[in-house]
C-alpha cells in the first residue's frame, strides 16, 4: 500500500527553481531514502510533503490527505524531525517530551520512547547541555510522540561522530520495525546504502533514479574490483577469457580486475584452474557514489 | 496550558532579567524618591513627584523594557533556532506560543505595576491609583500596544543580536517623549505635540492622570488605541515564522 504519493512535484523560489520535477511512491512500512547533494531540493521536497511550504505544481498525497487542504490532519499522521536544533536552550528532556504529548489526541507513552531512544538517563538534563548525537535522538523522539504513520527525518546525522551515527542508524531501524514508515532526506551515500530499501537520487531539483540501493548501482552497470597477488605469475589472457572480466590492469605485483556480474567467484575459479592463489584479495564493490556518478556526471559529495 | 505552565517556567529560569526588569523602576522609583529632594516637595497642586508623575514613568518604563527589550529577543531566539518552525509540524500552530509569550510579559508587566503601586504605599505613603477603574483601562490599552509593537520589532529584526540594538533606538527617543528625562508638563509646546502622538506619551499621560484621579483624556486614549490597531496590523502582516 502507498502511503505517500508525490507526482511532478514543483517548487519555485523567488531566485531559483528549488524542485523541478519531482515524483516517488513510498510504501507502507518501508525506509524510503531521498538522496543527493546539497542544495539539490531534497528538504524542499520533504517540507511540501509535510506541509511546510506550498507547493507551485503538481499532486502530493500522505495517506489520502492534501498536506496543503488538510494541514490538521497530517500533522496527526506525520511526524517530522527538523535538520537543525528546535528546542528552547533551558528546557529539560522530559518537558519537551511533555509537552509535545501534549500536542497530539492519543500520543506514545513518553517515558518509553524515552527509554527507547536512550535519553532516559539524560530527562532532567537542558536541551542546550546535550551531545548533538543526544539532540537527535530527542528529536527523534518527538517526531515519534504523536503515534505518527509517517516520520520524516531529514539530515539525522549530518555533523554526528560515527559511533554516534551508528547509534542513530540503529535507533532508525528500531522504529520501522515499530512499523512507523520512514523517509529519509540524507547526502550520505553510506547510510542511504545502509538504511534505506528504496532511494530515489536527487539532482538539480529533479529524480535522476528511484531503485533499491543495489538495484540503483547495478542499473548503471557500474564495475567491480578485484585486487590480488597471484601466487604465481599469471597471463592476461587467462583473466579476460572468464566472460565477467572486462579489464585488466597491473601495478607492480598486483593485478585490477575490473567486470561485472559475479566478478569474484568466477576470476578465483578461473585461477584455481591454474593452481593460482589470489593472495591479499579485496574486492571492491561499486557504490552509490559510483551510481551517482554515473547518472549524473557528478560527485555526490 | 501546559504550553503556558511550560513557557513560564522557561521565563523563570532567565530569572536575573526578570528580576532585573521588575526590580529596576522600583529601585528608581525608591533611590530617586529618597535622594532627590524635589521629588517628595508638594508643588502648587499639592501632589509630590512620587505621588503620580515617578510612579507611572516607572511603569511605562517597565512595559516598555518588556515590549523592547524581552518580547523581541525571545522571539526572535526562537524564530533563529527553529522552535517557532518545529511547532509547526505539530498540531499546536505556532500563533499559540506567541500568545503565551504575551500573556506571560502581561503577567510580568502587572506584577511590576503593583509592586510599583505597594512599594509607593510603603516608602512615602503614596495612595494607589485613584481612578482605579480607568488606571486599569488605560493600562490593559497601554500593555496590549506596547506588546504589539514588540512584535513588530521581532518581525523586523533580522536576527537575535539585532533585535536588541532595534529595541534600544526604539525605547529611549520613545521613553524620552513619554516624559522621562522631562516630564510632559514643561516640555516646550512643540515637543509636547509631537509626545501627544507619539503613542507612549498620551500612555504615560493617561496612566498619570488616573493615578492622580482624574479620567483619562479621550484623544490620549484614541491615539494609543490607534497605534494598538497599526502595529497588531503590522505584525500580523510582518512576522516570520522562520
Amino acid at each position: 500500500m502507498k502511503v505517500i504519493e508525490v507526482r511532478n512535484l514543483r517548487k519555485q523560489y523567488p531566485n531559483h527553481l528549488a524542485v523541478a520535477d519531482v515524483s516517488f511512491e513510498v510504501a507502507e512500512g518501508e525506509i524510503f531514502g531521498i538522496l543527493g547533494p546539497n542544495g539539490a531540493g531534497k528538504t524542499t521536497t520533504v517540507e511540501c510533503v509535510a506541509g511546510l511550504r506550498k507547493r507551485d505544481g503538481g499532486t502530493v498525497r500522505v495517506a489520502g490527505l492534501d498536506p496543503q487542504l488538510n494541514r490538521g490532519e497530517l500533522r496527526q499522521v506525520l511526524g517530522m524531525q527538523l535538520q537543525s536544533a528546535a528546542l528552547p536552550e533551558k528546557i529539560k528532556v522530559w518537558e519537551a517530551m511533555d509537552l509535545y504529548a501534549s500536542f497530539y489526541p492519543d500520543p506514545a507513552d513518553w517515558q518509553e520512547l524515552l527509554d527507547r531512544v536512550g535519553l532516559t538517563g539524560k530527562r532532567d538534563t537542558a536541551f542546550k547541555k546535550l551531545s548533538g548525537g543526544q539532540r537527535q535522538r530527542l528529536s527523534v523522539a518527538l517526531a515519534l510522540v504523536g503515534r505518527p504513520r509517517v516520520a520524516v527525518l531529514d539530515e539525522l546525522t549530518t555533523g554526528l561522530d560515527p559511533q554516534a551515527r551508528r547509534d542513530t542508524w540503529e535507533l532508525v531501524e528500531q522504529v520501522r520495525e515499530s512499523g512507523v514508515t520512514i523517509v529519509l532526506v540524507t547526502h550520505f551515500m553510506e547510510e542511504a546504502e545502509r538504511l534505506c530499501d528504496r532511494l530515489a537520487l536527487i539532482d538539480g531539483g529533479s529524480v535522476v533514479a528511484t531503485d533499491t540501493p543495489a538495484g540503483l548501482v547495478a542499473q548503471v552497470g557500474a564495475d567491480q574490483r578485484l585486487r590480488f597477488r597471484p601466487s604465481a605469475p599469471v597471463d592476461d589472457a587467462v583473466l579476460l577469457a572468464v566472460p565477467e572480466v572486462r579489464e585488466v590492469t597491473r601495478s607492480g605485483e598486483q593485478i585490477v580486475v575490473s567486470g561485472t556480474g559475479n566478478l569474484a567467484p568466477a576470476v578465483t575459479l578461473a585461477l584455481a584452474q591454474h593452481q593460482i592463489v589470489p593472495g591479499d584479495l579485496r574486492i571492491e564493490q561499486a557504490t552509490l557514489d559510483d551510481a551517482f556518478l554515473a547518472l549524473t556526471g557528478r560527485k555526490l559529495s | 496550558m501546559k504550553m503556558l505552565l511550560m513557557e513560564t517556567k522557561l521565563h523563570l529560569r532567565e530569572w536575573p532579567f526578570m528580576i532585573f526588569t521588575i526590580a529596576l523602576p522600583v529601585g528608581l522609583l525608591v533611590a530617586l524618591g529618597l535622594g532627590i529632594p524635589g521629588m517628595t516637595e508638594r508643588g502648587e497642586s499639592g501632589e509630590r513627584f512620587v505621588d503620580t508623575q515617578m510612579p507611572s514613568m516607572m511603569t511605562v518604563l517597565a512595559l516598555m523594557t518588556l515590549a523592547c527589550s524581552v518580547v523581541p529577543g525571545v522571539l526572535t531566539t526562537y524564530r533563529e533556532q527553529g522552535v517557532l518552525r518545529r511547532l509547526s509540524t505539530t498540531p499546536v500552530h505556532p500563533g499559540k506560543l506567541l500568545a503565551t509569550q504575551l500573556v506571560i510579559n502581561l503577567a510580568v508587566g502587572t506584577l511590576s505595576t503593583i509592586l510599583l503601586i505597594v512599594t509607593g504605599a510603603l516608602v512615602f505613603g503614596s495612595s494607589a491609583p485613584r481612578q482605579w477603574a480607568g488606571f486599569v483601562l488605560v493600562f490593559l490599552l497601554g500593555t496590549a500596544t506596547l506588546l504589539a509593537m514588540g512584535l513588530v520589532i521581532a518581525a523586523v529584526s533580522p536576527n537575535g543580536k539585532v533585535a536588541p540594538g532595534i529595541g534600544s533606538a526604539v525605547m529611549f527617543p520613545l521613553l524620552f517623549l513619554a516624559g522621562l528625562w522631562v516630564p510632559r508638563d514643561v516640555m516646550p509646546d512643540a515637543l509636547r505635540t509631537v509626545s501627544d502622538y507619539s503613542v507612549v506619551g498620551p500612555f504615560a499621560q493617561a496612566l498619570k492622570d488616573t493615578w492622580a484621579g482624574h479620567a483619562p483624556q479621550t484623544a490620549h486614549l484614541v491615539v494609543v488605541a490607534v497605534g494598538l490597531v497599526i502595529f497588531s496590523g503590522l505584525a500580523v502582516r510582518l512576522f516570520r515564522w522562520e
